[in-house]
């Protein structure tokens, strides 16, 4: 079983980078077996081939753009995810995007995909979240732990005592 | 009737490059290159801490991360006159080099070669045939009758499926691919074994630097990787040798497929060693240091100007002032407040001022670089080019070996003048690329001899003064001269600027009204089919742009007519 947890953003851009908080924060709520793999993987496209190829499953974390209300918690799954790269609801999905039409190329993409996110408030250069976003982040967390445990991953809480 | 082509952005990373193209009589007429968003990443580095920046300038840009690291450790060592240990040069420069290696291979095969290759004419091709050519070309150990058989009943299971993929936005049947079926194939073979080639460039890259796609172990004053000749938990013999491994796997592909192709596609194409040649003002800057303090180098650059050899002026160490005054960038065309000219790096501004797209006014969120007022060229080509007339041996060896495969394919006889085009970049990265793969070994035989003399060290901790001091970084990142500029006051960051290489290629017209590289080399580009601008992306390409591109055709009311997505 090997499964990625993939945040892509750009953190110079506020809510941009989103995801790669939220791949910042989650090993401080929980932790988390040697099956799962934190990515941190920025705007970077082909460099992740490797890291993606023949998962069991891959979580991608990200600033969504679904025209709801900012720090709305958005989930895309299934027929959906072919969706989210059509219509470019993410800014910097060329890289990730071709990186995910090359693995179905080499048959080696991953079993099964989910998108996690957030509507984004701000797009303006700047390395914080927008106080709206902030407030969804928590929510953010547990819908990541949430997709773990439907894939039969428990995450044991709060190791931030222990930090 | 004259009509207008739009090339327009789709990525938000560095850049996000426009183009718009005046199309008459089949071929460009006139070309505007804009940059679509406002790169404001100096301003977030103000009040910061000097040894912060880099892990900051990394994500300036989506694709080279590492290379805005590297540069702006140098631009604080290069003012606090930091000297470095070896041992920390050699790490750095086996990264610089897988990273410039893997960028060049994917460049060519994954984000560009499908502007020359039609991946459905390879389903007309004889396997055989294929074969027997290719292993007449090289001893490339993939190129099997075998292996050819099984990738073309593989692509056409993937056509047959009506699911492209990867491959869906591609001009296939363009009148302007011109290759047979079989060279088709061969490099759709090539364009799958590079993706499991490319991989071993990530390793060396993730196993130096900590992680990928962005690097840790850089610090002001060298690297935080520990050397050691047997414990576990740092950078060990077992383990460079590891890299050791993959960095001759590489140098096997990129010396027996990479360079080959290149070639053998040139051949094909011999009409587009004349399209594309625009700026022939080439910078190129030394790099691969030798010594702690920037002023010996495994590979030279510098200036030649109006693509004459001999005017060939060398940038000596990366504190010649030859470098650090020549360089000033201008705002007349750009979205920001100007009105002083143009302005040297340390003394530059930021402060945008967005007007809409105006021809003759303001059209990019890029500055205009220029090197003593002049726009320039930058990129592989530039630094083939100051190699060769430096007298750099392993460049002057490959550029012929490439040229004369190309003049046996093209049966007329191809020479280094063919390189100032659109082919001819290209053809010099491949060339570049096979120089730095060898160079990387080298980086890796430094190391493993420093070690072997009990060496160890690898950082020289910084002090930082009271007061005023400024520096700059200079790099020859894969795409060419990057440079980060930076004045700190009492340990604090003063200003920061960058000048990247897409800066230099995509400037927009400067001070003197001078088109940039992208806009100089389009000019005269036929177009056979506008809705198809194949080849204007060809040109575009050439140059390796640090972004994607969505194309639309604008008529002359500039309504969109058509739009396609390119890679």
């Amino acid at each position: 079983m090997r499964i990625v947890v993939l945040g892509v953003g750009n953190i110079l851009l506020s809510d941009e980078g989103l995801g790669v908080r939220a791949i910042e924060r989650l090993p401080l709520a929980c932790a988390l077996p040697p099956t799962v793999e934190l990515i941190d993987g920025g705007t970077s496209g082909m460099e992740m081939l490797e890291e993606l190829e023949g998962l069991d499953a891959l979580i991608i974390v990200d600033a969504v753009r679904a025209g709801r209300a900012a720090g709305t918690p958005i989930r895309l799954a299934g027929d959906a995810v072919p969706v989210f790269f059509k219509t470019r609801l993410s800014p910097h999905q060329v890289g990730l995007c071709d990186v995910l039409a090359t693995l179905e190329l080499l048959g080696r993409a991953p079993k099964h995909t989910a998108i996690l996110g957030l509507q984004p408030q701000s797009l303006a250069l700047g390395m914080e979240l927008s106080r709206e976003v902030e407030a969804g982040m928590p929510e953010l967390l547990r819908m990541m732990i949430n997709e773990l445990l439907m894939l039969g991953i428990g995450a044991s809480p709060a190791t931030i005592e222990a930090r | 009737m004259s009509q207008r082509v739009t090339i327009d952005p789709v990525t938000r990373i560095e850049g996000h490059l426009r183009v718009d193209v005046e199309v008459d009589a089949g071929k460009v007429r006139k070309a505007w290159a804009s940059g679509q968003m406002w790169r404001g990443v100096e301003n977030i580095l103000i009040g910061r801490d000097p040894r912060d920046a880099w892990a900051i300038t990394q994500r300036i840009c989506g694709v080279c991360t590492t290379v805005h690291a590297l540069a702006s450790v140098r631009a604080v060592e290069n003012a606090l006159q930091l000297e470095l240990p070896v041992n920390a040069q050699y790490i750095r420069n086996m990264i610089i080099l897988a990273h410039a290696v893997h960028d060049h291979i994917v460049h060519f095969y994954h984000l560009s070669a499908l502007d020359w290759v039609d991946v459905t004419s390879a389903l007309k091709a004889d396997p055989a045939k294929a074969a027997s050519l290719a292993e007449s070309l090289s001893s490339w150990s993939g190129n099997s009758k075998a292996e050819f058989t099984k990738v073309k009943e593989r692509l056409a299971g993937f056509v047959g499926s009506g699911q492209l993929g990867i491959f869906t936005n591609g001009y296939w049947g363009h009148p302007a691919m011109k290759l047979p079926p079989e060279v088709n194939l061969i490099a759709v073979v090539h364009y799958l074994q590079a993706l499991e080639v490319q991989r071993h460039a990530n390793k060396v890259v993730s196993i130096l630097g900590g992680k990928t796609p962005h690097i840790q172990n850089l610090a002001v004053g060298g690297v935080c990787n520990a050397l050691a000749i047997d414990s576990q938990s740092v950078l060990t013999v077992e383990r460079l040798l590891a890299v050791r491994g993959w960095i001759d796997q590489l140098a096997d592909f990129v010396k027996n497929v990479y360079l080959i192709d290149v070639a053998v596609v040139g051949g094909f194409y011999p009409e587009w060693t004349t399209i594309g040649r625009g700026i022939v003002d080439y910078i190129s800057v030394p790099d691969i240091p030798l010594d702690g303090r920037n002023t010996q180098f495994a590979l030279p650059g510098g200036h030649i100007a109006g693509g004459d050899l001999a005017t060939f002026k060398e940038i000596k160490t990366h504190d010649d002032a030859y470098f650090r005054d020549g360089v000033t960038e201008s705002v007349k065309h750009s979205w920001y407040e100007g009105g002083k000219g143009p302005l040297h790096p340390y003394k530059g501004e930021t402060r945008p001022q967005y007007t809409d797209f105006q021809e003759d006014g303001k059209y990019s969120w890029l500055k205009s670089p220029t090197f003593y007022e002049k726009p320039m060229q930058v990129g592989p080509l530039p630094r083939v080019l100051a190699m060769v007339a430096a007298g750099h041996q392993p460049t002057i060896d490959y550029a012929t070996h490439a040229l004369d495969l190309v003049s046996t394919v093209a049966k007329t006889k191809v020479g280094l003048d063919a390189l100032h085009s659109t082919i001819g970049r290209h053809a010099a990265r491949a060339v570049a690329c096979a120089v730095e793969v060898d160079e990387l070994a080298r980086q890796w035989d430094l190391l493993l001899a420093s070690m072997a003399k009990g060496d160890l060290k690898t950082f020289n901790k910084p002090v930082f003064p009271k007061g005023e001091i400024s520096g700059v970084g200079i790099h020859e990142a894969p795409r060419g001269v990057l440079s980060h500029w930076i004045v700190i006051n009492d340990g604090k960051i003063k200003n920061y600027q960058c000048v990247v290489p897409t800066t230099w290629n995509a400037a927009p017209r400067n001070d003197k009204d001078e088109p940039g590289a992208y806009e100089a080399c389009l000019a005269g580009t036929p177009v056979a089919i506008p809705e198809q601008p194949l080849e204007v992306l060809r040109t575009v390409h050439s140059f390796d742009p640090c972004l994607a591109c969505a194309v639309h055709v604008v008529d002359q009311e500039k309504q969109p007519v058509v739009k396609v997505k390119a890679a």
